[in-house]
C-alpha cells in the first residue's frame, strides 16, 4: 500500500502556542524496521505526518499496525531507521542521546497504558522526577508539583504510593507527571487501555481539558488508542494505521 | 541531574534494597578492615623501629675515626666504616687532632663535633661497685629528644659534677628491690686509669715529686697511669634500654657525665697508647673519635662524604636505615596486596549488586529515561549507589579494623607483659592511612561500578518499558 501523505487543517488551535510554522510535529516519510531473524519487519513505513499545534490527533489501529511505534519515534524513545521527524521544528533523528533526553523532558510529556509510576515513591516523589531531571531549583519544585497534582484532582493525595491509588487515579498521577515540566506536547499510549469504561471517559475528560483548557494555553495531543468511539469524541482528527503505513485519515472538528 | 538528587535517589534505591546492599557493604567493610589491619601492623613495626633507631640518634649521627694504615698498608677500617675508593680523589690518612676538628665544624650541616669520651671505671654506691662504661654526654643532648622518659633532670651546667645512670645500671647498684628512681640525689663513686704527664727527661725529679695530670702539649713526652677517684651526684636516671640503644647514639653506656668534666678527667682511652707508640710528629690534642650531628639525616650522606676525603674514616647507620625502610616499603606493599585481596573479592559482590539491580529495576530506568534522563543521568545513578556503599562500607572498614587493631595490641601487650617484657605499640593507624583506605573503597567501588553502570545506561528505553 502507497503510504498517504498530507497536512491536515486543524480548527481551534490556540493562538498562543509555540511552534514552528504552526507544526509541533512533521514526520516525513519515516521508517522504523527491524531484523527478526532473516525476516524485516516493517513496524513503521514511509509514513509523512503534520500535526500542528493545539491539535488533539487520534492514531488508531488494530494491535501491530505500528501505531505505538510512532508514538515512541515522536517521544525519541526509538529512532527512525530513515527519514525525518521534526518536533518543534529540530530533526530528532539528528539529535544526540543527551539531545533527545532533553526533548523527552521538556518538549514531550508521555502517558502510558501501564501509568508506570515507581511504585515505591510517593506521588509527589513520582510528579518530582522530571524537575530533577531537568535540574529545576529545590526552591520551585513543591509549587510545581503540588499544581501539577491538584490540577489533575490528587491535590489530597500527594503522600500515597501508587499502590495506594486505584487505576484512574494512578493514570491521574502519570499525566501530572508527563505535565508538571510544561511540555508542548503530550503523547498518551493507550492512557484507557488499562481502565474500565467510566475510568476511562474521566481520563479522557482531563485531557480533553488538558487540550483546551478553559483558560491559559492548550497542548498539542497525539493519542494511541484502539476506541473508536472515544477517538471519535474526543480527537480532532483521526489518522488509522494498517501495517506500518496510513491506511485511512478523517478530519472531525 | 545535581549531585544532591542523584545522591537522593542513590541512596533511597540502596534502602528499597536494604539486606542485599548492606550485605555487599559489609563485604566492603571487611575487606577494608583486612586492609587497614594489616597496613597498620606494618606502619606501627615501622614507627617502632624508626623510635628505637630515633631515640638512639643514630639517624643525624657520625662517628669519625682517624683512618688506621692496616698491616699490609691498605687504608682499613671494620664494620661500616667507609674508608676511600680506589682511585678516588681521597687525601692520605691524617690526625685526628683540634685541626681536624675545626675544619669538620666548618662544614656545611654540622651542628656540633663533639669528642667521644668513653673509658670504662668502677662505680662504686656502697656497699655495691660495678664495672661500667662511662661516657660524656653533649649539653644538646638535652633538647635533642633523646632523653624522653628520663626521671630527674639533665645536668645544671656544662662543669657540673653530675651524672646520668642507665636504668639498667641503677638496678645493678642498688639493692634489690629498690627501683633506680631511688638514686637520685645520691653520690656515686668513680674510680679510673688517669693520665699524668711524665716530665721531660732532663727535669726528671726525685720519684716522690707530684705529677701532674697531662697537658695537651706535654703528650709527646709520654704519660704514666694512676688510679683516680672522683664523686658524682645523680640528676638523672634513664629508662631500661628495649633496643640496646642508648640515648647518645655511639656513646651507649651505663653512666653519662658531662662531656666537658669527662674530658677533664683525662682517663686513659685506647687511642693514647697509640699515639704514644707513633706522635714523635704529633703536636696538640688528638681524638680517638669524634662524634658529628648533622641537621637532619638528609645531610648525613654529603657530609659523610666530605669528612671521607679529608682522610678520615666515618661511620653512620644512614645505609641501615636507608635499608631498613626499602624493607618496610615491600613490607607494607605485601601486607597491602594480601589486605587488597579481601576488597578484589567485595568488588565482585558489588557488581553481582548492581547488576542484579538492574535486572529488578529495569523497567524503573526506562521510565527514568522516556521522563528524560539521559545516559549520562542513568550511568552516574549507578556509580553514585556504588560510590555510597563504598563509602559507608570504607568507613565501617577503618572501624573495624581499628578495633581488631586494639584487639592485636591488647593481645600483644598481654603476651609481652607475661614473657617479662615491655610491651611496644606495634599498632598505628595514621590519618593518611584512614582517609587512604576509604578513598581507596570508593575508588574500588566505582571500578566495579563500570561495567553495570554502562550496561544500564545502555539500556533501550522501549525494551526497559515493556519489561514486566
Amino acid at each position: 500500500m502507497k503510504p498517504w501523505r498530507g497536512t491536515l487543517r486543524t480548527m481551534n488551535v490556540p493562538e498562543n502556542v509555540a511552534s514552528t510554522n504552526g507544526f509541533a510535529i512533521r514526520a516525513d516519510r519515516v521508517s522504523r524496521h527491524y531484523k527478526m531473524g532473516d525476516a524485516l519487519i516493517r513496524a513503521v513505513d514511509q509514513i509523512s505526518l503534520e500535526v500542528r499545534a493545539g491539535e488533539f490527533l487520534a492514531l488508531l489501529g488494530a494491535s501491530g499496525s505500528g501505531k505505538s511505534t510512532l508514538l515512541n519515534l515522536i517521544a525519541g524513545l526509538d529512532r527512525p531507521s530513515s527519514g525525518a521527524i521534526l518536533a518543534q521544528g529540530r530533526d530528532l533523528a539528528g539529535m544526540s542521546s543527551e539531545e533527545l533526553a532533553s526533548h523527552r523532558n521538556q518538549t514531550i510529556g508521555i502517558v502510558f497504558q501501564s501509568f508506570q509510576l515507581l511504585p515505591r515513591m510517593t506521588l509527589e516523589e513520582n510528579v518530582e522526577l522530571p524537575l530533577r531531571l531537568a535540574e529545576v531549583p529545590r526552591g520551585e519544585r513543591p509549587e510545581r508539583v503540588s499544581e501539577a497534582l491538584n490540577r489533575v484532582g490528587l491535590g489530597a493525595r500527594v503522600k500515597h504510593r501508587p499502590p495506594e491509588l486505584s487505576g484512574g487515579e494512578q493514570q491521574r498521577a502519570a499525566i501530572a507527571r508527563a505535565l508538571v515540566n510544561r511540555p508542548m506536547i503530550l503523547l498518551a499510549d493507550e492512557p484507557t487501555g488499562n481502565l474500565d469504561t467510566k475510568t476511562g471517559e474521566e481520563i479522557m475528560s482531563l485531557i480533553a481539558a488538558i487540550h483546551r483548557p478553559p483558560s491559559g494555553a492548550g497542548r498539542t495531543i497525539i493519542m494511541v488508542t484502539h476506541e473508536r468511539a472515544l477517538a471519535e469524541r474526543f480527537a480532532d482528527r483521526i489518522v488509522t494505521l494498517s501495517d506500518g503505513a496510513i491506511s485511512r485519515e478523517e478530519r472531525l472538528r | 541531574m545535581k549531585v544532591r538528587d542523584l545522591t537522593e535517589l542513590a541512596a533511597r534505591n540502596l534502602r528499597e534494597a536494604v539486606l542485599r546492599n548492606s550485605l555487599t557493604t559489609l563485604g566492603i567493610a571487611v575487606g577494608v578492615a583486612s586492609l587497614v589491619a594489616l597496613l597498620s601492623l606494618g606502619v606501627g613495626l615501622q614507627q617502632l623501629v624508626d623510635r628505637s633507631v630515633a631515640r638512639a640518634g643514630l639517624f643525624d649521627t657520625i662517628s669519625v675515626r682517624p683512618r688506621q694504615n692496616t698491616p699490609f698498608g691498605q687504608p682499613g677500617g671494620g664494620g661500616g666504616r667507609r674508608t676511600p675508593q680506589e682511585g678516588s680523589n681521597v687525601q692520605p690518612p691524617r690526625a685526628l687532632d683540634d685541626a681536624a676538628r675545626k675544619e669538620i665544624a666548618a662544614l656545611p650541616n654540622v651542628l656540633e663535633v663533639n669528642p667521644e669520651v668513653r673509658f670504662t671505671a668502677e662505680a662504686r654506691l656502697e656497699p655495691n661497685s660495678q664495672l661500667v662504661l662511662v661516657s660524656g654526654m653533649a649539653q644538646s643532648s638535652q633538647s635533642s629528644g633523646t632523653l624522653d622518659g628520663m626521671t630527674g633532670n639533665f645536668f645544671s651546667g656544662a662543669n657540673a659534677e653530675e651524672v646520668i645512670v642507665q636504668g639498667d645500671m641503677a638496678k645493678r647498684l642498688l639493692d634489690d628491690g629498690k627501683t633506680p628512681t631511688t638514686l637520685l640525689g645520691q653520690e656515686i663513686t668513680l674510680r679510673f686509669a688517669q693520665r699524668q704527664a711524665l716530665p721531660p727527661p732532663s727535669q726528671q725529679a726525685p720519684s716522690d715529686a707530684p705529677n701532674q695530670a697531662v697537658g695537651p702539649d706535654e703528650e709527646a713526652m709520654g704519660f704514666s697511669i694512676v688510679p683516680s677517684e672522683k664523686k658524682f651526684r645523680v640528676v638523672g636516671v634513664l629508662p631500661a634500654s628495649d633496643f640496646g640503644g642508648g640515648p647518645v647514639g655511639f656513646n651507649n653506656a651505663g653512666l653519662y657525665l658531662p662531656l666537658a668534666v669527662a674530658e677533664k678527667l683525662q682517663v686513659v682511652q685506647g687511642a693514647d697508647l697509640r699515639n704514644v707508640a707513633r706522635t714523635s710528629t704529633v703536636v696538640g690534642q688528638q681524638y680517638a673519635a669524634l662524634n658529628v650531628r648533622a641537621s637532619g639525616p638528609a645531610a648525613v650522606a654529603q657530609i659523610e662524604s666530605s669528612i671521607s676525603h679529608m682522610g678520615f674514616a666515618v661511620f653512620s647507620l644512614i645505609d641501615v636505615t636507608r635499608n631498613l625502610r626499602t624493607f618496610f616499603a615491600i613490607f607494607d606493599l605485601f601486607l597491602g596486596i594480601f589486605g587488597s585481596l579481601a576488597l578484589a573479592v567485595a568488588s565482585l559482590g558489588i557488581i553481582n549488586t548492581l547488576v542484579m539491580a538492574i535486572l529488578e529495576r529495569r523497567r524503573e530506568i526506562g521510565v527514568l529515561k522516556a521522563l528524560g534522563a539521559a545516559n549520562r543521568d542513568v550511568r552516574q545513578l549507578f556509580f553514585a549507589e556504588a560510590g555510597v556503599m563504598g563509602l559507608v562500607g570504607g568507613v565501617a572498614g577503618v572501624l573495624l579494623g581499628w578495633g581488631i587493631g586494639r584487639i592485636i595490641q591488647l593481645g600483644t601487650m598481654v603476651y609481652m607483659k607475661r614473657q617479662g617484657l615491655s610491651s611496644p605499640n606495634i599498632w598505628s593507624v595514621p590519618w593518611w592511612l584512614v582517609l587512604g583506605a576509604i578513598g581507596f573503597a570508593v575508588l574500588v567501588s566505582l571500578v566495579s561500578g563500570i561495567y553495570p553502570a554502562s550496561r544500564a545506561a545502555q539500556l533501550d528505553p522501549v525494551e526497559a518499558l515493556r519489561y514486566e
